[in-house]
């Protein structure tokens, strides 16, 4: 499945909650039940510092397409996390760089990826574009 | 008097803002240590300057211009009676704590040598720490920590251990903001005197809730941000005893803070313009004025007794949270609670308050030293003013409650 794909998917899946409630309790589920990340990729090297939330991201290429791993300290922003590795890991490159994030805007998530608020992920989604133009050059 | 006349439900009809709401709910707005809000007082005072009398000050010979001078110098009157300092001009306008500290640190880097000792409190703010670090690599002086307890309270011994001839100047908050200790000051000003070292003392924590006496504290900088205590952002003052303002050189250069400009040379405008170089936040000044006689007038002793039942009522109930734990625990505490619960991230809790319509400040709070010292990635920072509640308390036990269930 394509990156605008599996957006619209989520967005489909989130415009089932009636109030942030669920959103949350959703995200929070989902930043509790997910092994995101390999302890060993777990090093200060992949780790991306909010003001106040760690994140870790770790990428590899496997065949044509870019895999992500990330994890955070922050239950909610392991959620975020989660639901950005279903959308870009497994996906091509080129198709990383191509792609926003406008959705977490329509699942009502939008200030955990607002520039101005310091939890990391925002830094996140720059490195995973990072990655992605740097393995694209290697491909090219 | 102050205590019967006291009361915050009249107090909040000031403060337009508490009338909003967040994400749905009616604001409870206890992020105070961060920046306090506005009353209505405060901002017809903002309004009416650039209605009525908007100029440039100490220049102009009309009287827009003497208007707005005459304000502004009439503020900084306010502030130096507020503070009891002996002379109107050992008040200069900063634009709040940070540019007050910068003034006195750069002011010293051509005052300390290689091998002199500065003294620095463990529970410090980035800005009571990074501008002397600076000084230090600049000048070769070395930074000393004075260590704190787990309680959150500094450890004196160990002060008076690190005391001796090198030490060239002591800086301390008045009040933690990460903890809410208040720190016993008039002992670490009188220790460092006596082995002849310069002290600042930090108070923007302190200053919304203790009217400091400079004079009476002996102490030779101290530094306020006005938006900390009613009044605008991006405004505050820096006190400094007379002789130690004329032995510091100028912070920076430009108009106003001159005598005579001449390519040879230029010689320096006196106190306070000498560090008050181009247009100042003239509305600012005026409005930091307005913000001290608006306190005044409630009184901060009544201000004082009534935050620090806010303080006992929301200790008492947090404490009944199961998992959760109060960092910074001295009996000399401002109305500032740190706290976490076994668990859970304070972002995560900050988060659901803030859906929950309740302002609370979570991380480090730019005081890393003290997350490192109790080995946390930080804490939940709930801090009272004066226009709270306890029933806004009880709003945070419940909101606190119900993001833990959904957390754990």
């Amino acid at each position: 499945m394509g990156i605008k794909e599996i957006q619209e998917e989520i967005v489909d899946e989130f415009s089932m909650f009636e109030d942030w409630m669920q959103r949350y309790e959703y995200m929070i589920e989902l930043g509790k039940s997910l092994p995101l990340i390999d302890e060993k990729y777990k090093i200060d090297g992949n780790i991306i510092k909010g003001c106040q939330s760690k994140v870790w991201v770790h990428a590899e290429l496997e065949g044509d397409k870019l895999v992500f791993t990330a994890d955070s300290d922050a239950i909610i922003t392991k959620g975020i996390i989660a639901i950005l590795i279903r959308v870009f890991s497994n996906q091509k490159p080129q198709d990383i760089i191509d792609a926003d994030t406008e959705f977490i805007d329509e699942i009502g998530l939008k200030e955990h990826l607002s520039p101005t608020r310091a939890n990391g992920l925002v830094s996140m989604v720059k490195q995973l574009k990072m990655y992605a133009i740097a393995y694209q050059t290697q491909l090219n | 008097m102050e205590k019967t006349t006291f009361n915050p439900i009249t107090i909040r009809k000031d403060f337009p803002i508490l009338n909003r709401k967040v994400n749905g709910n009616p604001l409870v707005y206890f992020d105070n240590a961060a920046t306090s809000q506005t009353p209505q007082q405060v901002i017809d005072v903002i309004v009416d300057y650039y209605s009525n009398y908007n100029a440039n000050i100490h220049r102009g010979v009309h009287a827009l211009s003497q208007e707005a001078t005459d304000k502004y110098e009439q503020a900084r009157i306010k502030i130096q009676k507020h503070f009891n300092a002996a002379k109107p001009y050992e008040i200069i306008f900063t634009s709040g704590t940070t540019h007050s500290i910068n003034l006195v640190a750069n002011g010293f880097s051509s005052i300390l040598k290689a091998g002199d000792e500065l003294i620095v409190s463990a529970m410090e703010h980035h800005s009571n720490i990074v501008p002397w670090q600076m000084l230090c690599e600049r000048t070769g002086a070395i930074l000393k920590v004075i260590p704190m307890s787990e309680e959150g309270e500094l450890l004196l011994d160990e002060y008076h251990k690190l005391l001796s001839g090198k030490t060239k100047l002591v800086f301390c908050n008045h009040v933690s903001n990460a903890l809410g200790t208040v720190n016993p000051i008039k002992t670490i000003i009188d220790a460092a005197h006596e082995v002849g070292a310069a002290v600042l003392i930090d108070g923007a924590q302190a200053a919304p809730h203790i009217k400091a006496d400079v004079q009476e504290l002996d102490v030779d900088f101290y530094t306020v941000s006005a938006h900390k205590m009613c009044g605008p952002t991006g405004e505050g003052m820096l006190y400094g005893k007379e002789e130690w303002l004329n032995l510091l050189p100028p912070y920076q250069g430009g108009g106003e803070m001159i005598a005579e400009v001449t390519f040879a040379k230029t010689t320096y405008a006196d106190l306070p313009h000498k560090f008050e170089a181009g247009t100042p936040n003239i509305c600012g000044g005026i409005a930091f004025g307005a913000a001290l006689d608006y306190m005044n007038a409630i009184g901060f002793e009544g201000i004082a007794a009534y935050e620090n039942e806010l303080l006992h009522y929301a200790t008492e109930q947090l404490l009944t949270i199961e998992g959760l734990r109060i960092y910074g625990t001295s009996k000399s505490k401002t109305s500032v609670i740190s706290f976490n619960i076994e668990g859970i991230h304070p972002y995560d809790m900050g988060s659901i308050l803030d859906k929950l319509g309740i302002a609370v400040r979570t991380g480090h709070h730019c005081a890393q030293p003290i997350m490192d010292f109790y080995k946390i990635p930080g804490t939940v920072r709930a801090s009272f003013s004066f226009y709270n509640t306890k029933d806004e308390v009880d709003v945070l036990v419940a909101g606190i409650k119900r993001a833990k269930a959904m957390l754990l």
